[in-house]
C-alpha cells in the first residue's frame, strides 16, 4: 500500500490522509521536514503562531531490518533561532510511523480555545481527543499512562512541561524499548507541539509491515552494511564507554568549554569521564551497552542507576554532560544524572538548559560548581514555571539578555555545544554556517579535527576547516534523511563498503537506482532549500557569524581565539 | 629526561592512568608505545602537550603525552 501524508488541523480539529506529492516521494527524515516546512510555512511567520506547521517524518529506511535505521526526524521554523530546524532521535516511533504507511504527519493551526489534546495515528489515520489527565505532567508519567491506557507497544512522542509552557528549549520526547524517552532535543520543537496544543501522540504500527521491492538485494545489502558498522574500531568503543569517552580527549586537546567558555580545560573531568562514568555504571549494576533503537548494532547508549542501584537515566551523553558539568564547573556525575532525569522529564534540552545555567552562573545567579542549585531551581522554578524558570528554559541567550552577560556562547540564539571553536577550528565553521544554529551534529569536524577518522587536518589552524566542514554538512544532511543514525558516519567515512551497502538499501527498498552522486545531490538541495526558507525569514550573512568574544577571548591552554573573517567563512556557500 | 605519560579508555586496564617516567633523550612515541606492550594498530591519537602529534615525534624533558585509543562519539 502506497505511504500517505497524515495533515492534521489543530484550527478545526479535522485530519485528513493524502497521496504523498511526486517532489516529496524521495525524502525521508529530514529531508522530507525540511522539503515539507520550506514548501508549505510562510518563513517570516511566528514560529509559536497558527501559520507554523510541525512535521513528523520517517527515514527512508525506517521499519526496515537496516541496521540502525530507526531514527525520527522533527521539522518546523524554530521558536529558538527563528531559522528552519530538524531535530532527530532514535526511540521506536520512527518504525511504528513507517509500518503504518505514514510518509508524514503534518500538524497544523492552532486551538482557538483553550483545551488540550491528543493524537492517535494507526493505518486508518488519525484521531484527536481532548487530554486533561496528563496536563501538567513529565514525560514519563505521559509514557507510563499511555502505555496503560492502549498498550506497552504503543508508540509515544510527547512533551513536558517545557513544552506547555512553550519554553523555548523544550523538546520533544520519545517513547524508546525500555519505555523511557529519547528527545528531538534542540531548537525548541517542543514549544511548537505546545503552541499547538497538542500534548502526546500515540502510534500503533496495526502490525503492518514495511514494503520492501527486492528483498534479497535488501538483505545482501544490509549484511554488508551491519558488518560495516560492526568491524569499525569507533563503534567497538561507543559499546563499551558511549560517547561520553569524549570528556577525556577533548579535554586534553584543550577544547572542552569550561565554566560558561573561560577555559579550554576542567581540573574535575576524570570525575565526569567515559571512563569514570563506565565503572560507576558496572558496580551500580546499570547496563554500559545498550540500545536506543531497535536494530542498532552500535549501542552507544547506557543506563546509569543511582547509590541505590536504581535506574537514574539513559542515553547519558558526553554533551548532556559536559553542559551539565564542565560548562557549569560541576563535577558530580550524580548530581549531572540527576539533572539529565529532571530534564528528560520536563522535556528541555539538556545542552540548552545547561549553557543557560552556565550563563546564569556568569551572571552571579548561583555559583559555577552548584550542582544541588541546579538542580533545586529546575524542580521548583523551571517546573513551576516562575519568573527565574522561564527565564532559564527559554535558553541561553535570554539568561544572557536578562542579565546583562556579554559571554554568550549562541549562534543564532542556540547555545554552542561540547567543542569550543577557538581549539576546534572546522567545528567553528560549522556552528557559524549550519542552517540551524550552532548544532555539533550539523558537519561534526571532531572526527577529522580530533579523532583521526576519515582522515586528519589540524584542529589549531584555518586551512581546510571550510572544505570539511561543508562536505560533512553535506553528507550528514543526505544521512539525516535515511533514518541511520548520524554514528554510521564513522564507518561511511573510513570503510569504502559501508555508502554503497547504504545506498543498496534505499534502491532495494523503493526499487530505484540511486547512485552516490545522487545522494550528494540530495545533501546538497536539503541545505540549500533550508537556507533559501532563512534567507526569507530575514536571515543573512550577517548571522552566520561566531559571538564576538570568541574573538577578543584567548582560550587557554592554547590561548587561541577565532580568527575567521566574514568573507572566509561565506565561501562556506560556494557550491 | 621525565616525561608525564597519560592513557585513555582500556589502555589504563592493568597499566596506569598518568604516570611521570624517565627516558633516555630522543625516545619517541613509539618507544613509549613499545614499552608498554600497547598494540600500535589500536591507537587512535597522540598527543604531545594537547597537540595531536605523529607516532615518531621525539619527546623533551617535560612533555606530557597522552595515548588514546581508537574512540568516537559526537
Amino acid at each position: 500500500m502506497a505511504d500517505k501524508i497524515y495533515r492534521i488541523n489543530m484550527s478545526d480539529l479535522s485530519t485528513s490522509l493524502e497521496d504523498v506529492p511526486a517532489d516529496w516521494a524521495g525524502h525521508g527524515g529530514r529531508g522530507l521536514t525540511s522539503t515539507i516546512v520550506a514548501a508549505e510555512v510562510e518563513p517570516t511567520c511566528h514560529p509559536l503562531g497558527p501559520n507554523n506547521k510541525l512535521v513528523v517524518a520517517p527515514g527512508l529506511l525506517s521499519g526496515t531490518a537496516a541496521a540502525n535505521s530507526g531514527r525520527i526526524s522533527c521539522g518546523a521554523k524554530s521558536p529558538l533561532t527563528g531559522t528552519i530546524k530538524e531535530s532527530n532521535s532514535g526511540g521506536t516511533s520512527a518504525q511504528i510511523l513507517a509500518r503504518m504507511g505514514c510518509k508524514a504527519v503534518i500538524i497544523e493551526g492552532q486551538p482557538k480555545d483553550d483545551k488540550w489534546y491528543s493524537i492517535h495515528l494507526n493505518p486508518e489515520g488519525a484521531t484527536i481527543s481532548e487530554e486533561t489527565e496528563l496536563i501538567g505532567k513529565g514525560n514519563f508519567a505521559v509514557v507510563d499512562t499511555v502505555g496503560g491506557r492502549l498498550s506497552e507497544s504503543t508508540g509515544v512522542i510527547s512533551i513536558g512541561q517545557g513544552g506547555e509552557m512553550q519554553m523555548a528549549a523544550a523538546n520533544i520526547s520519545i517513547k524508546d524499548p525500555d519505555g523511557k524517552v529519547r528527545s528531538c532535543g534542540r531548537g525548541g520543537l517542543g514549544a511548537v507541539m505546545g503552541s499547538k496544543k497538542v500534548k502526546f501522540i500515540s502510534l500503533d504500527s496495526g502490525g503492518q509491515k514495511v514494503d520492501i521491492a527486492d528483498t534479497d538485494k535488501f538483505r545482501e545489502a544490509n549484511k554488508t552494511f551491519t558488518k560495516a558498522l560492526v568491524d569499525h574500531p569507533v563503534s567497538q568503543a561507543l559499546g563499551q564507554y558511549g560517547t561520553n569517552v569524549l570528556v577525556n580527549v577533548i579535554n586534553e586537546a584543550g577544547g572542552l568549554p569550561t565554566r560558561n567558555f573561560t577555559s579550554g580545560q576542567f581540573e574535575g573531568h576524570e570525575q565526569i569521564s567515559g571512563e569514570t562514568m563506565h565503572d560507576v555504571i558496572v558496580e551500580r549494576g546499570g547496563k554500559p551497552k545498550h540500545n536506543c533503537h531497535k536494530g542498532c548494532v552500535i549501542q552507544c547508549s547506557q543506563i546509569y542507576n543511582d547509590l541505590k542501584k536504581e535506574h537514574k537515566t539513559s542515553g547519558f551523553e558526553y554533551e548532556s554532560i559536559w553542559a551539565l558539568g564542565a560548562d557549569c564547573g560541576v563535577d558530580n556525575l550524580d548530581n549531572i544524572a540527576e539533572m539529565d532525569h529532571l530534564l528528560d522529564d520536563i522535556g528541555l534540552d539538556t545542552i540548552e538548559t545547561a549553557v543557560a545555567f552556565g550563563v546564569a552562573m556568569e551572571a552571579g545567579v548561583l555559583e559555577f560548581g552548584d550542582g544541588e542549585g541546579m538542580i533545586r531551581i529546575t524542580k521548583d522554578e523551571i517546573t513551576n514555571g516562575t519568573a527565574l524558570g522561564r527565564i532559564i528554559g527559554n535558553g541561553a541567550g535570554n539568561v544572557g539578555r536578562t542579565y546583562g552577560v556579554t559571554r554568550v556562547p549562541v549562534v543564532k540564539n542556540q547555545a554552542i555545544p561540547a567543542y569550543d571553536p577557538r581549539a576546534i577550528k572546522g567545528i567553528g565553521i560549522t556552528y557559524a554556517t549550519s542552517t540551524q544554529g550552532a548544532d555539533h551534529t550539523m558537519g561534526y569536524t571532531i572526527a577529522t579535527n580530533i579523532l583521526n577518522v576519515g582522515g586528519s587536518v589540524d584542529p589549531l589552524t584555518k586551512e581546510g576547516q571550510v572544505e570539511l566542514s561543508r562536505n560533512l554538512q553535506i553528507a550528514t544532511a543526505a544521512i539525516d534523511s535515511t533514518g541511520m543514525c548520524l554514528f554510521i558516519a564513522f564507518a561511511a567515512l573510513d570503510d569504502e563498503t559501508c555508502l554503497p551497502a547504504l545506498i543498496d538499501m534505499i534502491n532495494a527498498r523503493f526499487g530505484i537506482g540511486l547512485t552516490a552522486d545522487d545522494v550528494t545531490n540530495l545533501g546538497k538541495t536539503i541545505l540549500k532549500t533550508e537556507h533559501k526558507f532563512n534567507q526569507a525569514a530575514g536571515f543573512s550573512n550577517g548571522e552566520d557569524r561566531l559571538p564576538e568574544f570568541f574573538n577578543l577571548e584567548p582560550l587557554p591552554p592554547h590561548n587561541m581565539v577565532w580568527d575567521f573573517s566574514g568573507e572566509e567563512i561565506d565561501t562556506f556557500w560556494d557550491f | 629526561m621525565q616525561v608525564t605519560v597519560k592513557l585513555f579508555a582500556y589502555f589504563r586496564d592493568n597499566r596506569f592512568k598518568e604516570e611521570g617516567r624517565e627516558y633516555p633523550k630522543n625516545t619517541t612515541v613509539t618507544d613509549v608505545v613499545n614499552e608498554l606492550g600497547i598494540v600500535a594498530d589500536e591507537i587512535g591519537i597522540t598527543m604531545i602537550n594537547s597537540r595531536h602529534c605523529d607516532q615518531d615525534a621525539a619527546l623533551k624533558e617535560g612533555d606530557i603525552l597522552a595515548i588514546f585509543p581508537v574512540v568516537g562519539g559526537g
